[in-house]
C-alpha cells in the first residue's frame, strides 16, 4: 500500500454565512475575502504539516493545482513541490499533478518536473490532470469541446520530450516547436511514474490502460459514493483484458480524521469537516461542466448521475452522522478508522491513498494529532493488504540510492583552506 | 443565440428536413417557399425557437436553414475547431446546395458565422442581414457568459418578456427527471460545446480586423430590449461595415426574430 498525505490547502476564513451570502467558492469567490498576511503564515502552515506527514512515514506527501478556489491555494503545486523536495529526504513528493493542457507550451511541465525529480533525487510522482471544468474552462479559458484533444497532444509531447534522446521537432495542433530538447532530464527513466486523476470518464480510464498509468479518482464524496465509478474502472480493466489488476493501478482520495475513540473524533473535528464539506464545497452549478467538457460518450454512460449537482450545490448541508455513516469521512477510533479503511481499499480495490488528513479550517494541532494516530495505529495495520502485488513498482518513484541532503555545505571554517586559497 | 432547451414547436411550419453531404460531414437543413434563395443560420440555442419565424420568412423567399454540426440530430464534426473552419464549412454547405450568392442571414453565434463568410470571400454576398450577431466584444459592455448560466437564468438574457420566455422554455421538460436531464446534458454538450469552439470564452475571434472586407449591403436587425447582445454593439458593427444600416425593433430581446417575426421579415425585405 502507498499512503500519501495529501493537502488541498483550503482558505480557512470564509465566514459562517457564506453559503448564504456567496454563490460560489470558486472561479468567482470574493477576492476581497483573501487576506495575504494571513496567507504568509498559513502557507508556511501547511507546507510544515505535510513535512510532518513526511517524518511520519506515509509513502508521499501530496500536492495538486487549482485556480481563483478558496479550498485550494495552490494555483501552482510545482512551487510548493520545490520546497518539499529540500525539506524533506525519504518520502515522495506527490504532484497530483499539473494540468498540463494549462501550459504553454506543455513542454514547461516536462521541464518543472524533471527538475523536481533532480533536485529530490528521484522522488517524484507526477500527476497529469485534464483538470476541473472550473479551472480549465471557468478560470483558463479552455475551450471545452477542445481540451482532450489539447489535453492528449501536451501527454504526447511531454513524454516524447522524457523519452527522446535527440532534438526533435514538434508539429502539434496547439503546439508547435522547433527543437524539443529537454535539459534538465529526470533521474527516473525514462520518467517517473505518473497518476491521472478523473472523474469518471471512459477515455480517461482508456487512457490509464493504454499508457500504464495510474487512475485516481479524487472526489470529496468518500468511498461510499466512489464504488460506482472506481467499479466502472475495474470493468473496463477486465473488459479490455488488461494484463493485471495490479490495485496500483488506482488511488483514491479519502478524508479521514483519527482520535481517541469516535466520540472524541466527533468532538475534535465536525466543526472543521462541516467547514469544508458545507462551506468550501459550495460551487456555483453553472461553473461544475461547462457543456462540452464532458463527451458524450461519459454522460451517456452515466458514471455522472452520482455527483449531479443536487439542489443547493455540489454538496447538500451534511450532519457529522451522515458524512460517517455515508463514507463521506472516515473518522473515529484507531479501530474504527482501521475497520472502514480495509473496506474502503477492498471495495475499491486501490493501493495507492491519498489521504485527506488536513481538513477546512482545522487547526494545526488537530491535523497533527489526527495524522499520527494514523501513522502509528492505523496504517501499520494496513501495510499487507495487497502482498501479491508488493513488487509492482510501476506506479510509485524509485528515487537513487545515494541522496545528498539539503544544507550540506561545509562550515564557514574549512571554506578558505577547502577552496585553494592561500592560507 | 437562443435557448439552449427544446421549445414547443410552433404548428407545422411549411418547412421540410433534408440532408446533403458535405466534405466533412452530412448537413442536415430545413428547406422550404419560394422566391429568391436566402440562407439562415441559427444562434447556439439551434433552430427550435426559429422555425415559426422561417416558416413565416419561406412565405417571401426560398429559405435554407442549415444545422450546424452536432445540432439537432445532425452529426458532430470533430475537424471543426476554429472560426476559419466554421466559415469554410458553412460555404461548403452553400456551395453543395447550389446557391450564388443567396441573401446571408444569420442570427447571434449564426451572424458571427455569416459576418466572416462575408468578409473571407466578400464578392460572393451582396446582401448580408445580421440580426443581434455576435462576434465583437466590448470591454465597456461585456456579453454576459451564457457557458456558465443556468437554463433558468436565461429568459431575462434572451426575452424581452422574461415571464412569457421562462414558460416557453421550462415547457421542454423537467431537470429533476434524470432521464430528461440526461439527454438534456446531451443536447448541451453538443450544441453548446459545439458552439464553445468559436464563442468560449469570449466571442471574439478577431473579426473586428475583418469587417471592413464585407463589400454587401447590409442590415442590422437588433431588438431594442436585447440583454445578451445589447444594441451598442450595433453600433460598433455599423462602424466597421462600410454599407450597413441598423433596424432596431422596440420590445424585442435577443430573440427578436421569436418575438417579432414580421418586423425582421421586413427588415430582410429590404435587401430583396
Amino acid at each position: 500500500m502507498k499512503f500519501t498525505w495529501f493537502n488541498l490547502m483550503p482558505w480557512p476564513y470564509l465566514p459562517a454565512d457564506f453559503r448564504q451570502k456567496h454563490r460560489s467558492v470558486w472561479v468567482d469567490i470574493d477576492s476581497k475575502l483573501f487576506d495575504p498576511e494571513k496567507s504568509h503564515e498559513l502557507y508556511n502552515t501547511y507546507i510544515d504539516l505535510l513535512e510532518y506527514a513526511g517524518s511520519l512515514g506515509f509513502d508521499g506527501i501530496g500536492v495538486n493545482e487549482h485556480h481563483q478556489n478558496a479550498y485550494g491555494l495552490m494555483p501552482s503545486p510545482n512551487l510548493i513541490a520545490a520546497g518539499l523536495a529540500r525539506r524533506t529526504r525519504d518520502v515522495a513528493i506527490v504532484v497530483l499533478g499539473a494540468s498540463i493542457a494549462l501550459y504553454n507550451p506543455p513542454l514547461r511541465v516536462a521541464e518543472e518536473f524533471a527538475m523536481l525529480d533532480c533536485i529530490s533525487g528521484g522522488r517524484l510522482v507526477a500527476g497529469f490532470p485534464v483538470g476541473t471544468s472550473m479551472d480549465t474552462n471557468f478560470c483558463y479559458g479552455q475551450i471545452p469541446a477542445l481540451l482532450r484533444e489539447k489535453y492528449r497532444e501536451a501527454n504526447e509531447l511531454i513524454l516524447r520530450a522524457w523519452h527522446e534522446r535527440e532534438p526533435f521537432a514538434f508539429n502539434g495542433r496547439y503546439t508547435k516547436l522547433r527543437h524539443v530538447n529537454l535539459w534538465p532530464r529526470p533521474i527516473q527513466q525514462p520518467h517517473p511514474p505518473i497518476h491521472i486523476p478523473g472523474g469518471g470518464s471512459i477515455e480517461t480510464f482508456d487512457f490509464c490502460l493504454d499508457n500504464t498509468y495510474s487512475y485516481s479518482y479524487l472526489s470529496f464524496g468518500g468511498y461510499v459514493r466512489g464504488k460506482q465509478l472506481m467499479q466502472s474502472y475495474w470493468d473496463r480493466v477486465a473488459e479490455r483484458n488488461t494484463p493485471d489488476t495490479s490495485p496500483y493501478r488506482a488511488g483514491f482520495a479519502q478524508t479521514i480524521c483519527v482520535a481517541d475513540t469516535d466520540e472524541e473524533a466527533e468532538r475534535l473535528y465536525a466543526k472543521h469537516v462541516s467547514y469544508f464539506y458545507n462551506r468550501c464545497l459550495h460551487v456555483f452549478p453553472g461553473f461544475a461542466d461547462a457543456p462540452g467538457y464532458r463527451t458524450i460518450k461519459t454522460i451517456q454512460k452515466g458514471v455522472l448521475s452520482q455527483y449531479a449537482p443536487p439542489k443547493g450545490g455540489l454538496f447538500p448541508e451534511l450532519s457529522w452522522k451522515e458524512m460517517v455513516e455515508g463514507g463521506y469521512i472516515i473518522a473515529g477510533s484507531p479501530e474504527t478508522v482501521r475497520q472502514r479503511m480495509e473496506e474502503m481499499i477492498n471495495g475499491l480495490r486501490v493501493g495507492n491513498v491519498f489521504c485527506l488528513m488536513h481538513i477546512g479550517d482545522m487547526p494545526k494541532e488537530k491535523s497533527m494529532y489526527s495524522t499520527r494516530l494514523f501513522a502509528e495505529k492505523v496504517m501499520p495495520k494496513l501495510r499487507n493488504i495487497f502482498p501479491e502485488h508488493a513488487a509492482d513498482n510501476r506506479f510509485w518513484c524509485r528515487p537513487m540510492a545515494n541522496r545528498v541532503s539539503a544544507g550540506a555545505l561545509p562550515p564557514e571554517s574549512d571554506v578558505r583552506a577547502a577552496a585553494g586559497a592561500e592560507a | 443565440m437562443s435557448a439552449p432547451q427544446p421549445a414547443p414547436r410552433p404548428k407545422a411550419p411549411p418547412m421540410e428536413l433534408k440532408t446533403i453531404q458535405t466534405p466533412h460531414v452530412p448537413v442536415r437543413y430545413y428547406e422550404g417557399g419560394q422566391g429568391q434563395p436566402l440562407i439562415f443560420l441559427h444562434g447556439a440555442g439551434g433552430l427550435d425557437l426559429d422555425l415559426g419565424f422561417l416558416g413565416a420568412l419561406a412565405e417571401k423567399f426560398h429559405v435554407y436553414a442549415p444545422l450546424m454540426p452536432g445540432y439537432g440530430d445532425s452529426e458532430e464534426c470533430a475537424e471543426l475547431r476554429d472560426i476559419l473552419d466554421f466559415t469554410l464549412h458553412t460555404w461548403d454547405v452553400v456551395a453543395e446546395l447550389g446557391l450564388k450568392d443567396p441573401i446571408l442571414v444569420g442570427f447571434s453565434m449564426g451572424g458571427m458565422i455569416a459576418s466572416e463568410m462575408a468578409a473571407v470571400a466578400s464578392g460572393d454576398v451582396s446582401r448580408l442581414a445580421l440580426i443581434a450577431p455576435a462576434g465583437l466584444w466590448l470591454d465597456d459592455c461585456p456579453i454576459p457568459d451564457i457557458f456558465s448560466l443556468l437554463p433558468y437564468q436565461l429568459p431575462p438574457y434572451l426575452f424581452h418578456d422574461a415571464v412569457a420566455g421562462a414558460k416557453i422554455m421550462s415547457a421542454g421538460g423537467d431537470m429533476s427527471d434524470p432521464k430528461f436531464l440526461q439527454g438534456f446534458l446531451v443536447q448541451a454538450a453538443r450544441q453548446l460545446g459545439a458552439a464553445g469552439k468559436i464563442m468560449f470564452p469570449i466571442p471574439d475571434r478577431g473579426l473586428s480586423s475583418r469587417l471592413y472586407r464585407i463589400k454587401a449591403k447590409t442590415i442590422l436587425i437588433w431588438g431594442q430590449s436585447d440583454k445578451l447582445i445589447p444594441p451598442v454593439y450595433a453600433q460598433a458593427f455599423q462602424q466597421g461595415i462600410a454599407n450597413a444600416e441598423l433596424v432596431l425593433i422596440p420590445e424585442a430581446g435577443h430573440v427578436v426574430a421569436f418575438e417579432k417575426p414580421q418586423d425582421v421579415i421586413r427588415a430582410i425585405s429590404r435587401l430583396a
